[in-house]
């Protein structure tokens, strides 16, 4: 291709740059982004990746309430995977508080962590797939992630605004039928997965699309800061899971898979068996977990129970109290991580001893991806925008907070 | 870990480590303005810390002060302007950048920080060093107004170029209203910064 515009540019023709706005609202971008495009021809010279179109000022608003209150805000940052951000978040004022948590929330906490990573990682897969015109394994892959957000449902009450997990714990223990209703998912997701695998693993188009598109090796994905699915299927092996582990991640067997070439092939590759060790780390959850309190027993931190409340006068002070002043965070700074659907999500938060946040940060995973972008096209052709912008998964609400 | 990295960094360094702590076990060093890319440059060669992670900015302002007088003054709704308690005690200097690098091998992070004033308040850009900081650094101007020395494209970039103010900047009010924006001259030449 290359050669061909050079041949073009030393001929009599006149010729020229185009300039090619791709979005903000365009039907193949997922998420509301805008990508600057000097094109020559059909090849990419130069490109600007505009973002913070859906900026909604998630840190000056988590400034305003009480610790608490920040939860459903992480909800709406990575809202294919809320769970994971709720755990980051608490996990960090947890940290800043020098409390460790129940062992039976730990294994809820790693359970609803690892079920919206198999929602993330089909929506990936799936739109994967949509992007180069499979419309069926997306379809599928959305039939199986229904059968995941039922169960979410359940757990939660909410499908995708889920704000489960409290500073402290979670919400309320998981309902008593938690472990059938995961295996009906289960069996729903593998079902899938084999006709997904039938349909795209070694399909010629699929192939040609995403194999060798989008490269980004392993040195320059660790300059450029990439984590989570991007990083390893350049062949890095890092994952905060194993790197520093965080609730109990280092008692449960897992592998973490990598690809070679760092493509979206590869990318493709490495969620669809993190998957296969989602669902290995869930199984052994269910044999694992044990009985006992999910909330720690510090009504200072955690919200008495109701019986409590309204029957002791210490259960109405502490309600009371918790509600109207929060959470008394001691001074000081805390960076928690964990492993999100597209990378480690990590959460800095200051407090200065008032029951509010000072700052409360947020590393989106996509941020520092999304700004590679732009390396990972140049040179190629606008076709290779699409697969490349979808295998990064860029979550708007995320990566513009 | 048989060494903290923030006890080898001050070995190396001396007086140009301010301080450092261990708090919460997250590995701090508070390094000076002029040292900062010496620091980042030996921490990444030598120490293996490759992967930078985060970059991002807090604004001390009312870090010393009451918890209410904050509030007060950052929420327009619970003051009139007169009786507005003005800011300013705070800690000093005013804005503290925060880098957080990963080292792959050592399976650790570090945190790196560094002070400046509100009346000059610019830093050397670790663009050079680690280009993954390129996009947090525009971010950090952007809500913070913070100037990176060496940036290539320091542009704000989740708010619009006509924003006034650095909105994450403690005072900046949390009802705050932006002007305005005048329709762009349609007529005119196309907008297009690219060289052709």
């Amino acid at each position: 291709m290359t050669k061909d515009t050079e041949a073009l540019k030393e001929g009599d023709l006149y010729t020229t740059y185009l300039h090619l706005n791709m979005g903000p609202s365009h039907p193949a971008m997922h998420g509301t982004v805008r990508i600057y495009l000097k094109l020559d021809g059909e090849t990419i010279v130069d490109s600007d990746v505009d973002i913070g179109y859906l900026h909604r000022g998630f840190e000056k608003m988590a400034e305003s309430g009480t610790w608490t209150k920040v939860i459903p805000y992480t909800d709406r940052l990575n809202y294919v995977s809320p769970l994971i951000n709720n755990v980051g978040y608490c996990g960090a004022v947890e940290k800043l508080l020098g409390i460790d948590i129940t062992e039976r929330c730990k294994f809820i906490r790693v359970f609803v962590s690892e079920i919206s990573r198999i929602v993330d990682h089909l929506t990936a897969i799936g739109a994967c797939a949509l992007e180069v015109a499979a419309y069926t394994p997306f379809l599928w892959c959305m039939q199986a992630r229904e059968e995941f957000y039922f169960l979410i449902e359940a757990i939660t009450g909410a499908r995708v605004t889920t704000s489960y997990v409290r500073i402290g714990g979670v919400r309320w223990d998981l309902p008593e039928d938690w472990v059938e209703r995961y295996e009906r998912a289960e069996k729903k997701l593998f079902e899938m997965l084999k006709d997904v695998e039938a349909l795209l693993t070694r399909n010629r188009i699929f192939i040609d699309r995403n194999a060798g598109v989008g490269v980004m090796k392993a040195e320059d994905a660790i300059a450029w800061g990439f984590t989570g699915p991007c990083l390893r299927a350049a062949g890095v092996d890092y994952d905060v899971r194993k790197a520093q582990p965080y609730l109990g991640y280092d008692r449960l067997e897992f592998d973490v898979p990598v690809g070679t070439e760092g493509d979206n092939y590869d990318r493709y590759l490495v969620r669809l068996e993190e998957i296969r060790q989602s669902v290995r780390i869930i199984r052994q959850v269910i044999k694992q977990i044990p009985e006992g309190p999910v909330n720690i027993s510090d009504w200072r931190i955690v919200l008495p129970p109701k019986e409590a409340v309204y029957n002791t006068i210490e259960g109405t002070i502490a309600n009371f109290e918790n509600v109207m002043k929060g959470i008394q965070v001691p001074k000081g700074e805390a960076y928690y991580a964990v492993e999100g659907g597209n990378g480690e999500v990590g959460f800095y938060v200051v407090s200065d001893g008032s029951g509010k946040p000072y700052r409360v940060h947020v590393r989106p995973p996509c941020f520092a991806i999304m700004q590679a972008l732009s390396d990972m096209i140049k040179g190629r052709l606008v076709a290779d925008i699409i697969p490349t912008f979808d295998s990064i998964n860029m979550i708007g609400g995320e990566i513009d907070r | 870990m048989s060494e903290l990295i923030s006890e080898i960094v001050k070995k190396r360094f001396g007086d140009a480590v301010l301080e450092t702590h261990q708090q919460h076990a997250d590995d701090t060093i508070v390094v000076k303005r002029e040292a900062l890319l010496d620091v980042l440059r030996f921490l990444r060669d030598e120490l293996d810390f490759k992967m930078p992670l985060d970059c991002t900015c807090v604004d001390r302002l009312g870090l010393g002060e009451k918890p209410q007088c904050v509030e007060e003054a950052m929420n327009p709704l619970l003051t009139t302007p007169e009786s507005r308690p003005t800011l300013g005690a705070g800690l000093k200097p005013r804005f503290e950048v925060v880098y957080h690098l990963r080292s792959l091998s050592r399976r650790m992070f570090v945190r790196v920080k560094v002070r400046v004033d509100e009346e000059d308040p610019v830093v050397p850009s670790a663009t050079s060093l680690f280009k993954g900081f390129t996009w947090f650094e525009r971010e950090v101007y952007d809500m913070f107004g913070i100037r990176f020395a060496g940036h290539k494209d320091l542009r704000r970039i989740l708010l619009y170029p006509e924003f006034k103010g650095h909105p994450l900047r403690k005072d900046y009010p949390r009802r705050g209203y932006q002007p305005r924006i005048p329709m762009p001259n349609l007529k005119g030449d196309p907008v297009d910064t690219a060289e052709d």
